[in-house]
């Protein structure tokens, strides 16, 4: 069996598995969580629960103006990273062959050069992301191993891909192979990492808006 | 097999006698050194090095096979590809093309093997059956396996021509009931040159030959053990489509607008991007065409495992096979752990809230 192979069968199948038993299980543990009920009477003007979570959501999307110029660099890169990341896995058509074949739902795809300039971009904002999280003390006092292990299992996709394609190091076929496996780790390891955030951050994020609107303030 | 197909003497003698001449041979020495991506200066020293070289001694096994490789040399559409081969060579031993039959024909490996001990090239086509001490092909009371250990221990050389000799090919996919081995599984004292394709390309095979008996060593090879001017590039690099598959311009059957339009079939299963052979480059039936230019997606057949490596149609970065009920499994397991862990989190909370489950505080545990 060569690496290819290990990789396109056993390997991602099992990625699969984990992938799906682990967002399930994460996701069905949060929504069945024990609450505690809100006894307080919601402030005047505070708005219904469905549309005071759905707009704090979108607020959260862009900081308020104090804050501008002291996030801005964060917010760009986030932005660009964030961007980045959709356009390669949904915009590639070799990576709409991929989600087509589990999904069985596709869509046309982009040119090749389009996704290389985009790949490059993402990774230039992947890195400067790092060296911030590496640099800055605050977030570095507080960033721990998982933070780092997201980065990681994010990057190497991209960086593995990047060389694939430009037939750097190996042979494309065993570069190819190292590239499933990389997207196979980032899918082992998303439920159980910080990577969880891409479900959660739907769920956070609108609870606490609603939170602050029942308060009056709208975050 | 006609006489000269076996007879000793330099390629020059071979030649004359054929009649072929020397025009004809600098004319194919130039072919072969573009085949080889040598300069054309390197034509003249190539003719002159094939006219005084000794026909090379060839014994050409054939095991678990399809004669597929044989029929793809013996009928090339360039007749001057297969009657140059058959000068550089001496044919000494070849079942489907020798007139003698059954002990002769044993007989005729034999002699050959001890008159040119240490210095015959064996060309194997087929893989060699394994299991059950290789009962499952035999030929004159041996097996397969006895035949090639018999053969190699003299050999200069072996040159594995066709995928099944070189990587076991279609004999060995699942479930591999001969278990069936390439030539490379079994000797391992002899260099070996695997001369891969399904079948593989005839002026592959006489390229290779060729630049035997020219050079006098071995080509250089790949890490599969393949000639690297010719299994340099893979299909996809060197294919027409490339423009297409680079702007994202796929046919999504083949007979649509877009296969029409001729664009790029990956979406279809071609497996250019991993498959390393010259028919891009060559092309087969003297330069006419080669499978993706007539309409069909590369199977891969020059690589290991192809038979193997999932449906032919299938684009190459989806799954070999899919994981459909166990990913299903997985959601309905992942389901159940998280309301499970969610019922232990309840319990635990209401234990917390309940005074009369709260642990008692021990005897003394105040003083
Ligand atoms: S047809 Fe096959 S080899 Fe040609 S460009 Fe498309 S994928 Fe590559």
């Amino acid at each position: 069996m060569t690496l290819l192979e290990f990789a396109r069968g056993p390997a991602i199948n099992a990625a699969l598995v984990i992938f799906v038993f682990g967002v399930i299980w994460r996701l069905f543990w949060l929504l069945f969580l024990p609450r505690a009920a809100d006894h307080s009477v919601a402030k005047l003007g505070a708005g219904a629960a469905v549309s005071s979570a759905a707009g704090g959501f979108v607020r959260h999307m862009w900081p308020p103006r104090e804050y501008a110029a002291r996030t801005r660099f964060s917010l760009i890169v986030g932005y660009v990273l964030h961007f980045g990341l959709a356009i390669i896995v949904f915009g590639f058509a070799q990576h709409i062959l991929f989600i087509r074949d589990i999904f069985g739902i596709g869509w046309p795809g982009l040119p090749t050069g389009v996704i290389t300039v985009v790949s490059v971009i993402t990774l230039a904002a992947l890195i400067a992301a790092l060296v911030r999280r590496m640099t800055n003390p605050v977030l570095k006092m507080i960033s721990t191993f998982a933070d780092y292990w997201a980065w990681f299992v994010v990057t190497l996709p991209v960086v593995t891909g990047l060389m694939a394609v430009s037939h750097l190091l190996l042979r494309y076929e065993d570069m190819l192979g190292v590239h499933i496996l990389s997207v196979a780790l980032m899918l082992a390891t998303f439920p159980f990492s910080k990577l969880m955030h891409a479900f959660l951050v739907f769920v956070t994020r609108s609870q606490t808006s609603f939170f602050y609107s029942r308060r009056g303030s709208h975050v | 097999m006609a006489d000269w197909m076996s007879q000793q003497g330099t390629v020059g003698e071979a030649l004359t006698r054929q009649g072929i001449s020397r025009r004809s041979l600098l004319k194919y020495s130039s072919y072969l050194a573009t085949l080889l991506a040598l300069p054309p200066t390197s034509s003249q020293a190539i003719a002159q090095a094939l006219a005084g070289a000794k026909r090379q001694s060839v014994i050409w096994l054939s095991f678990q096979e399809c004669t597929g490789c044989i029929e793809s040399l013996t009928r090339s559409f360039s007749p001057s590809v297969e009657e140059m081969i058959f000068n550089l060579i001496s044919l000494d031993y070849q079942e489907t093309l020798q007139a003698a039959a059954g002990e002769a024909a044993e007989r005729a490996r034999l002699e050959a093997m001890e008159a040119n001990k240490g210095k015959y090239v064996v060309v194997v086509d087929g893989s060699v059956s394994t299991r059950d001490g290789g009962i499952y092909s035999t030929a004159a009371g041996k097996t397969n396996l006895e035949v090639l250990k018999e053969t190699a221990k003299d050999a200069l050389a072996i040159l594995s021509v066709g995928t099944c000799s070189s990587f076991g090919g279609i004999p060995r996919a699942h479930p591999n009931p001969t278990g069936a081995e390439p030539v490379s599984a079994i000797i391992t004292d002899k260099p070996i040159i695997n001369v891969s394709g399904c079948p593989p390309m005839p002026e592959v095979i006489a390229g290779t030959i060729a630049y035997l008996v020219t050079f006098g060593k071995l080509p250089e090879l790949d890490h599969l053990g393949r000639p690297k001017p010719f299994f340099g590039d893979n299909i996809h690099d060197r294919c027409y489509r490339r423009p297409f598959y680079d702007q994202g311009k796929f046919a999504k059957s083949f007979d649509d607008a877009g296969a029409r339009e001729g664009w790029c079939l990956y979406e279809l299963g071609c497996k250019g991007p991993v498959t390393y052979n010259a028919c891009a480059t060559i092309k087969w039936n003297g330069n006419t065409s080669f499978p993706i230019q007539s309409g069909h997606g590369c199977l891969g057949c020059s690589e290991p495992n192809f038979w193997d490596a999932g449906s032919f149609y299938k684009p190459l970065p989806g799954r070999m096979t899919g994981a459909g009920e166990a990913v299903l499994g997985a959601a309905a397991v992942g389901a159940v752990a998280g309301a499970g862990s969610a019922f232990i989190a309840r319990r635990r909370k209401a234990a917390a809230s309940d005074p009369s489950a709260s642990p008692s505080v021990p005897e003394g545990a105040d003083q």
